[in-house]
């Protein structure tokens, strides 16, 4: 019987426990936006984590970028010329890339790039208590470590998903064209009568918006809520690429159904 | 001094994102053949207009002179009411005729317009009378071998 009580109270403490953190999370979310008027006041410090976040991330998406451009344009006119629509090549590499693979695989990338360091500094903050010291000194933690940071990989996240794309679809250019020989004017007028502006470009930049929220969002809850340890920084790290990765697939699946399916 | 340099390094990421997101609008999804131009709207109706689609090119001669922009279906006459925005440079006789056709053999389909030999030129709100249906596969294949079944009256069970 009283087996039976402690497994009943184990469920109710993972449940309690699952609903604080629950709470925390909307709470720091609901402040860091309610900071935004704030930092924009103050954007030398969203600036700092914009080239921090921004350019020292440039390198990474770029090449993914352009490697990825180059696959799909080998991979898909391989596939089109079973069709003889190798025409088509340039639609289908600016399709995919503009509504999927650029929010998304620069998201992961993003994660795995700018994330984990942004855990791995406010945790180890925590760690050696610089941010009970400013809570000590009357400074805001959230307001003035977390919010900059938080604003800065939401501004950097569509622009490194645009660049993504843009550069995937140069990559494309280059083999489809350069190296395999479909025909330049077609690669381009395919494109441009298949790609809408709005419907296309203009739900790949709010999904990449989407995604930059979510994912700097994790990687700041995950470290503000580490155990202040080596072994818990190293634990929150981890959360945040998994945390961070699997959230970001499961809202592009929502975000797809909900954009492109009418 | 490193404030203004690190200023200068987050300006160009911008600016560089800014230039990316014009490239897609631009090159790849042609945002400037969306026209902002002044158009005019005329309509027709269809017994039948196959694939066409909203935003399918309307052409003369080849050359795009507008866009479809919408398609409806009329419950009174039974036949598909397609509204089209011309672009306003071009002019039309009202006695211009339409036909829908199909680029390519398996592409996208489109409307030509033919022009008429009326003095006066269409305007907006105008109706085209003359209209010519999208060809549909399956009725062409019915009526060759229609044709073909009276063309040759081969006595039955003759080779």
């Amino acid at each position: 019987m009283t087996k039976l009580m402690s497994l009943i109270a184990l469920v109710g403490l993972s449940v309690r426990t699952y609903l604080s953190d629950l709470g925390r999370a909307a709470r720091l979310f609901i402040r860091l936006v309610g900071l935004f008027r704030e930092n924009m006041r103050r954007f030398s410090l969203v600036r700092d984590q914009i080239h921090f976040l921004g350019n020292y991330s440039l390198a990474i998406i770029a090449v993914s970028g352009l490697f990825v451009g180059f696959v799909l344009s080998l991979q898909g006119y391989y596939t089109l010329k079973r069709y003889g629509a190798s025409e088509a090549l340039g639609l289908l590499v600016a399709l995919s890339l503009v509504r999927e693979l650029g929010p998304v695989v620069s998201a992961l990338l993003f994660a795995g790039r700018a994330g984990t360091s942004l855990t791995a500094e406010i945790g180890l903050m925590k760690a050696g208590e610089q941010l009970s010291a400013m809570d000590m000194m009357a400074v805001d933690p959230v307001r003035r470590i977390l919010a900059p940071r938080f604003w800065g990989g939401v501004i950097t996240m569509p622009l490194l998903a645009a660049v993504f794309s843009a550069v995937g679809i140069i990559g494309g250019w280059m083999v489809g064209v350069l190296l395999i020989g479909v025909d330049s004017g077609s690669f381009w007028s395919q494109m441009q009568s298949g790609v809408d502006v709005w419907k296309d470009v203009g739900n790949g930049v709010v999904k990449s918006f989407v995604f930059g929220v979510t994912v700097t969002f994790v990687a700041l809850f995950q470290g503000y809520e580490a155990q202040p340890t080596p072994e818990g920084v190293s634990r929150a790290t981890t959360r945040t690429v998994v945390v961070a990765s699997l959230a970001v697939l499961a809202l592009d699946f929502v975000l797809t159904a909900l954009m492109f399916s009418i | 001094m490193q404030r203004s340099k690190l200023d200068v390094w987050v300006g160009l990421f911008v600016l560089l994102g800014a230039a990316a997101i014009l490239f897609l609008a631009l090159k790849s999804a042609n945002l400037l053949s969306l026209n902002f131009q002044s158009t005019y709207n005329i309509t027709a109706r269809f017994d039948n207009i196959g694939g066409l689609k909203r935003q399918a090119a309307v052409k003369s001669a080849g050359v795009v002179v507008g866009r479809v922009a919408s398609v409806t279906f009329d419950d009174k006459t039974f036949q598909a009411t397609v509204t089209m925005a011309l672009e306003s440079q071009y002019k039309f006789p009202k006695d211009s005729s339409l036909k829908i056709l199909t680029s390519g053999l398996l592409g996208e389909q489109y409307i030509g317009i033919e022009a008429g030999a009326d003095v006066e030129n269409l305007a907006e709100g105008d109706r085209i009378q003359t209209t010519q249906s999208a060809v549909v596969l399956e009725n062409l294949i019915s009526k060759f071998l229609y044709n073909k079944a009276t063309d040759a009256p081969t006595p039955a069970g003759g080779k």
